[in-house]
């Protein structure tokens, strides 16, 4: 049984990205750092955004924060595992769909 | 920005005394008050605005640190203060870990980015775990107040 668990890591390690742009009107602040950070803790992938002249663990909330994303920053969401294009996917999601918040549109 | 931006230098508590998320909270914004900070008659207001933003979703960030903030018409720049708890205070935190270490945050309406640089701040100064345990062991507001200080000298000017 054990062994279902292992696989081989070389097949399993791909990385998967993609480009967000911060929609909410109050940029990325505490509430939808906590909510990306407790998504990307779901997946098996290590899963980082990068900003322009940093990279931060997606998983931990006090470094998406030191982001300090705007709205309007452009971030890359990067996901290296056995599930980063399911982890990236549902990132990305939670970017299209502001968080639930209000967006920093007119 | 560093916390000398922001943090009321007479405001600091090394010995909070409410043992409840409403009670640190109240203390904390009682302490802005007597510091001059805030006005007396939007204590209450205040208060409320911080506890509706704790319902949807703890400021309890993890590793016993706490970020409990609003936004309020009545300020006209950022304003914060530190507060430190020996015995740990139930906030109902992100990691399930009681707060010992409070950063209490009011900013103007119109001012998000001054509150996410004020973030920003906290929490990069919070990845540094000896930062964090000599906060939490401060006996004075003075001693708090160094610490503030020493983290702001090593920090990047931005």
């Amino acid at each position: 049984m054990a062994t279902a668990l292992y696989r081989n890591p070389a097949m399993t390690q791909e990385t998967i990205s993609c480009e967000v742009v911060v929609g909410m009107q109050h940029g990325l602040h505490a509430r939808p750092a906590d909510l990306l950070a407790r998504e990307a803790r779901k997946w098996r992938s290590r899963i980082e955004l990068v900003a322009k002249s940093q990279r931060v663990d997606g998983k931990s909330i006090l470094e998406v924060l030191t982001l300090a994303a705007e709205a309007g920053t452009r971030l890359v969401v990067e996901a290296t595992g056995p599930d980063a294009r399911e982890a990236v996917e549902a990132i990305g999601g939670l970017f299209e769909r502001n968080f639930n918040e209000q967006t920093s549109a007119g | 920005m560093k916390f000398s931006d922001f943090v009321a230098v007479d405001s600091l508590h090394s010995n909070v005394e409410a043992d409840t998320k409403e009670g640190v909270i109240r203390e904390m914004a009682q302490s802005l008050v007597d510091a001059g900070k805030i006005a007396a008659s939007e204590l209450e207001s205040i208060v409320k605005a911080i506890m509706k933003r704790e319902d949807l979703g703890s400021t309890g960030i993890g590793r016993g640190v706490a970020v409990p903030h609003t936004k309020h018409p009545s300020v006209h720049h950022l304003v914060g203060t530190v507060a430190v708890s020996h015995s740990g205070v139930n906030f109902e935190s992100l990691d399930g870990e009681p707060v010992q270490l409070f950063f209490l945050l009011v900013s103007p309406p119109d001012r998000p980015g001054d509150h996410l640089r004020a973030l920003e701040n906290i929490s990069r100064q919070l990845r540094d775990e000896s930062f964090c345990k000599l906060l939490k062991a401060a006996k004075s507001p003075a001693d708090i107040q160094h610490l503030l200080e020493e983290a702001d000298g090593h920090g990047v000017v931005s």
